[in-house]
């Protein structure tokens, strides 16, 4: 059974948010799915981006997948421990796996997001 | 998240064939995958973990997608003496070797394995994508009354044992007074549920063998083998690690390494190319292109720096010209790095030469070395 975290938000895409801080990241699901992640392409910090565009790359031995951003903002933390352990992504999507932190520009992309009980859906 | 280079959908597998260990692979959740028009497990456990049991202890793949053919009688030897690069008359029975199939132009149709099983019986182990391009090749070059071809791969499946305690698996599935066959040899053991095949073979740089059998009885055989590797410390492993061995150890995979438009002297694979013999499919092509010389040369590179894997179709740049694509590449699981292989000017490939691979429009520096990218610590 896949962890989804109540305090976070998600896009059908299976990456999460926290509303709170704005990190950003993939799923547990999603994890499970790329299996061993060997690359993290982080974004550059103070790049804006629109809900939906791609800002990262996960590699895993077999496949390359474009992350997307949840929502519209600022690019303005990356997560640096990712380019020495990718596989953090693997073990720990939800804490230390995180990609990155988006500072958002309209709270409502973030209501409009999937909350806990519908990705648990999602992915049923 | 999507997959952009991901093949595995799973609208695609419906008019896949499936290996007779199939549900097997299901119970063993396997992740299953498209591949040479087959349905085949890419993983079960984790690619990494799974490459990592094959380096330490031992894995135990499905080959069951892997083609077989019989070639009997009087003339068989003359006829793949004809139609394959390496010299079959010095195998004696019992013995095998690696050998190509090329086209008129001396381009690589197939690599593939001859066994010599008797004096006139030959079994030839040969790639799934290629398996109806090989045998109406062979047909076109006229078997004639002398020479009977089977087809068997239908009806024959396989498993390949690698690793350093295959010997350990092998005892305890054969029996500790069975005979290992030992590399580039082969058995055969007649039982009543059919012919087996023992081969000493892989694709991974490690000690092992390659095992066909009967479809109706692979099964049995599979459970047997891959219990005796987890109590070596082993696991079932997928076509996902099975690629990213093969590639440590600079080996070719046709389709991606070895092409129709490419010899195996520019695959440098001339060692598995006998002139002597007498003529066969190809010669002339050869001998012409090594009188004037190769155009290009499969060459190993590395990443030398952090980059994203290197993945094959990536463009190879030396300065400031685009050279090639990238054949075959992954980041290598044992050594950390990127690694690679591309067909280069003859001029570029020697060990040492400065590349730059390009990823998602972005250069990372790489150099080309020498293969095989791995090797086995001595001790």
């Amino acid at each position: 059974m896949s962890q989804v975290p109540d305090n976070l938000r998600y896009r059908e895409s299976h990456e999460w948010i926290d509303p709170q801080t704005g990190a950003m990241g993939i799923t547990d699901h999603a994890q499970h799915e790329l299996t061993d992640v060997v690359y993290v392409e982080l974004p550059k910090v103070g790049t804006q981006v629109k809900a939906g565009d791609q800002i990262a790359v996960v590699e895993s031995v077999k496949a390359a997948s474009d992350i997307y951003a949840p929502v519209s903002g600022e690019i303005v933390e990356a997560n640096a421990a990712l380019s020495s352990d990718s596989s953090l992504v693997n073990t720990e999507p939800f804490v230390q796996g995180w990609i990155c932190k988006i500072k958002a520009s309209d709270p409502a992309e973030l209501n409009a997001l999937m909350d806990a009980a519908a990705y648990r859906q999602h992915i049923a | 998240m999507a997959h952009p280079s991901h093949s595995g959908a799973v609208s695609e597998t419906t008019s896949l064939k499936r290996s007779p260990l199939h549900e097997k692979h299901l119970e063993l959740g396997a992740r299953m995958v498209p591949f040479a028009g087959w349905e085949m497990p890419v993983q079960y456990k984790g690619i990494v973990d799974e490459h990592k049991a094959v380096r330490g202890h031992a894995g135990v793949f499905d080959i069951s997608h892997m083609g077989q053919f019989l070639i009997e009688g009087r003339g068989a030897e003359a006829f793949l003496n004809r139609a394959l690069t390496n010299n079959v008359s010095k195998l004696a029975p019992g013995q095998g070797q690696y050998t190509l199939l090329l086209n008129a132009d001396g381009g690589v149709i197939d690599d593939l394995i001859v066994y010599r099983l008797s004096d006139r019986e030959f079994f030839l182990v040969v790639n799934a994508s290629k398996i109806d391009e090989d045998r109406e090749q062979l047909k076109s070059l006229g078997f004639g009354d002398d020479v009977q071809f089977a087809d068997i791969s239908e009806q024959t499946g396989g498993i390949a044992v690698q690793g350093p305690r295959s010997r350990d698996v092998f005892k305890a599935v054969f029996g500790s007074d069975a005979g290992f066959p030992e590399h580039n040899t082969a058995f055969i053991s007649v039982t009543a549920d059919g012919v087996l095949y023992l081969c000493g073979t892989g694709y991974t740089g490690e000690e092992g063998f390659e095992f066909f059998a009967p479809a109706s009885v692979i099964g049995d055989w599979f459970d047997k083998l891959v219990a005796a590797a987890r109590d070596a410390g082993g696991m079932p492993c997928g076509l996902g690690a099975r690629d990213t061995l093969r590639l440590e150890m600079g080996y070719p995979l046709n389709g991606n390494d070895l092409a129709p438009d490419k010899t195996p002297l520019q695959a440098g694979l001339g060692f598995f190319v006998d002139y002597e013999k007498g003529d066969f499919v190809g010669r002339d092509a050869l001998l012409k292109q090594k009188e004037v010389g190769l155009p290009t040369k499969l060459t190993a590179f590395r990443m030398t720096g952090a980059s994203p894997p290197p993945r094959p179709h990536y463009p190879v740049w030396g300065g400031d010209a685009c050279l090639t694509e990238i054949c075959s590449g992954c980041l290598s699981p044992t050594l950390g790095y990127g690694i690679g292989m591309a067909y280069l000017p003859v001029a570029l490939s020697k060990p040492g030469n400065a590349l730059e691979i390009e990823i998602r429009g972005k250069k990372y520096a790489a150099e080309t070395v020498k293969k095989p990218f791995y090797r086995k610590p001595s001790n």
